[in-house]
């Protein structure tokens, strides 16, 4: 137990240095995530015509500024949730045998992942959270205020859930890659189908309400809709606990996936 | 008891089979033929511990598959192994915890990395305590000549520093069994030699059994006294590496040096001029006529000196595995209506 504590402490120490190594193209490219904030606070100003004489009031319940704030709220969600190359190097990882790596040494390929995600996530924050508090101080007039502390502590465990669920739905389509080499076009499908389920784009009450069962949700438009006040405290306890079940089943759907995968590769060769 | 027992294993793969043509392509969409490819069939063989045996054959051989075999990379078709007791395919970690595997043409070490990081993971995914991790590392990258670059990062090293830090990686928890798939591929001959050199002195010393697979018969000539010939995924040679030569080498070589400057003309009579480079000349002749004809040379001419060598092994291993191939065609042919 303790020893499989300082493994991890040593995977996530190790990988927070790899991150280092490429320092200036990390802050680099968070920067450039910052970019299309800006567009979209225009694109909505422009679908709500603020500048014009009688400047729409409310499309489907959100007004103008509820609509920026609920933008940059569902950006928080996804700094959470997003996660850049993991399906794809699970995949790389499966084509040039890199796996042999897991599956001779005693470690846990999954668990290996999950350290060197959570590792990559913690340089994302301590790069990114300066510009993000800029952000919102700039827009702070969008936000209606701050919502009492239990709403407070369902965001924060949301955020932390919206990891796992993102971590988990990413690392399933790459083990995919078990049965199919590729599956870059199959990532692209994702992440476009990603950017309407998980509430990125728009929010999901401008969609059909069924989109809502799915753990998409959980990516962005949950954690968002938290901090907006859109759930009473029982309706927040009903709906972590929903997913925390999607956690689970997840989880048991990538272990299950990984061990077939392996058997797979132990019948194809590798 | 054996370190390792293999008992008649086999290994098939089903191939996708891909018509040529476009049509074709489309058409296998829908339905798809497989061919089965017998890549291990039927392979029995043990290693006792501390041996380090060589496994022999040309590309598609079955070497690399039966040493996925042994590393629980893959499972078999049929047939049984155990390596220290362990069926390597339930991938266990008591097992592999016991062995290492190496691969000439894959990297296990961080790239972006210093060496010494991914030894430090190393070292805790093997639980290996401190004062011994230390006492290894320092050891091991003594041996090896590549103390002083363990901290740069393996990006920046020479395929051959590189491969001798693959190596080091492998060796730190002190495995019981190495399995090294083509250890010196790529590296130059002085690269080549070190890793030579580091894994006899350190096979000697710790009695690790070791499997190893090569194209160089200069590391398996320097490395092993063992050697598992396979081709066809079959074992046509198993015992001393010495024997091959004895076995499947009917020639041998006579090295002459005639006084003068000259060689004769006529040497065919005795055999195959297979080089000659006046005074020196080298000839191929049957193993059984070696008495007779260097009576004969020795009275016909007058020689300053005279050798008798077996062929290299190369030569022998490579004429082993074309003749086979002619062989099984020829056999191919006769059996066709």
């Amino acid at each position: 137990m303790i020893a499989q504590l300082r493994i991890n402490w040593v995977i996530l120490k190790t990988c927070i240095e790899e991150r280092f190594v490429y320092r200036g193209d990390f802050a680099f490219a968070t920067f450039v995530r910052f970019l299309p904030i800006v567009t979209q606070i225009f694109l909505w100003g422009a679908i709500f015509n603020i500048h014009s004489e009688n400047p729409i009031k409310d499309i489907n319940g959100y007004s103008y500024e509820e609509m920026v704030a609920y933008y940059l709220l569902a950006m928080v969600g996804r700094a959470f949730s997003s996660m850049p190359g993991l399906a794809g190097g699970i995949a790389r990882d499966v084509r040039d045998g890199t796996i042999k790596k897991f599956l001779t040494q005693p470690i846990n390929m999954l668990g290996y992942l999950f350290w060197h995600r959570v590792a990559h996530k913690l340089v994302y924050y301590a790069v990114a959270t300066g510009p993000f508090a800029l952000v919102f101080w700039l827009c702070r007039d969008y936000f209606a205020g701050w919502p009492d502390a239990f709403t407070i502590t369902a965001w924060v465990l949301s955020l932390a859930m919206a990891f796992l669920v993102g971590f988990l739905i990413e690392t399933l389509i790459g083990l995919i890659s078990f049965w199919f080499l590729e599956v870059s076009s199959l990532i692209f499908i994702y992440m476009m189908l990603n950017y309407f389920l998980s509430g990125h784009m728009l929010p999901l009450d401008f969609l059909p309400s069924w989109l809502q069962l799915l753990p998409f949700q959980y990516l962005a438009y949950f954690p968002a809709g938290i901090m907006l006040g859109h759930f009473t405290h029982e309706q927040l306890v009903v709906e972590l606990a929903i997913e925390l079940v999607w956690i689970v089943v997840l989880f048991l759907a990538c272990r299950v996936t990984f061990n077939r995968g392996v058997r797979r590769y132990g019948a194809f060769g590798g | 008891m054996a370190v390792i027992e293999v008992e008649n294993i086999s290994k098939e793969y089903l191939v996708y089979r891909k018509r040529e043509g476009l049509l074709a392509s489309v058409a296998g969409l829908f339905h798809r033929e497989y061919n089965a490819v017998h890549a291990v069939a039927g392979v029995s063989f043990s290693v006792e511990k501390g041996e380090m045996v060589a496994f022999l054959g040309p590309n598609g051989a079955g070497k690399t598959t039966t040493l996925k075999l042994l590393s629980g990379l893959i499972y078999p078709t049929g047939g049984q192994a155990r390596v220290l007791g362990h069926i390597p395919w339930k991938r266990e970690n008591a097992y592999r915890r016991r062995f290492s595997l190496v691969m000439g043409q894959k990297n296990q070490l961080w790239w972006d990395l210093p060496a010494q990081e991914s030894f430090r993971l190393h070292k805790e995914i093997y639980h290996i305590e401190a004062a011994e991790f230390q006492r290894r590392v320092d050891e091991l990258t003594d041996l090896l000549e590549v103390r002083k670059l363990v901290g740069q990062p393996v990006r920046e090293l020479s395929l051959g520093e590189r491969m001798r830090m693959e190596l080091i990686a492998a060796l730190l928890h002190s495995p019981e069994v190495l399995l090294l798939d083509e250890p010196t591929i790529g590296l130059d001959v002085v690269s080549q030699r070190k890793v030579q050199e580091f894994l006899k002195h350190y096979q000697a010393e710790q009695k690790i059994t070791v499997l190893l697979t090569s194209h160089y018969m200069k590391d398996v000539e320097a490395l092993c006294q063992r050697a598992i010939v396979i081709n066809e995924g079959e074992i046509k040679h198993d015992g001393p590496l010495a024997e091959i030569v004895d076995r499947f080498s009917k020639n041998k070589i006579i090295g002459l040096q005639f006084a003068g400057t000259e060689i004769p003309a006529d040497l065919e009579r005795y055999g195959t001029v297979i080089e000659r480079q006046p005074p020196r000349v080298k000839l191929e002749v049957p193993r059984n006529q070696i008495p007779e004809v260097l009576t004969g040379l020795l009275s016909d001419y007058n020689i300053e000196d005279v050798s008798v060598q077996d062929r290299p092994l190369e030569e022998v291993i490579a004429e082993l595995f074309t003749s086979h191939k002619k062989a099984s065609l020829a056999e191919a042919e006769a059996n066709r209506p």
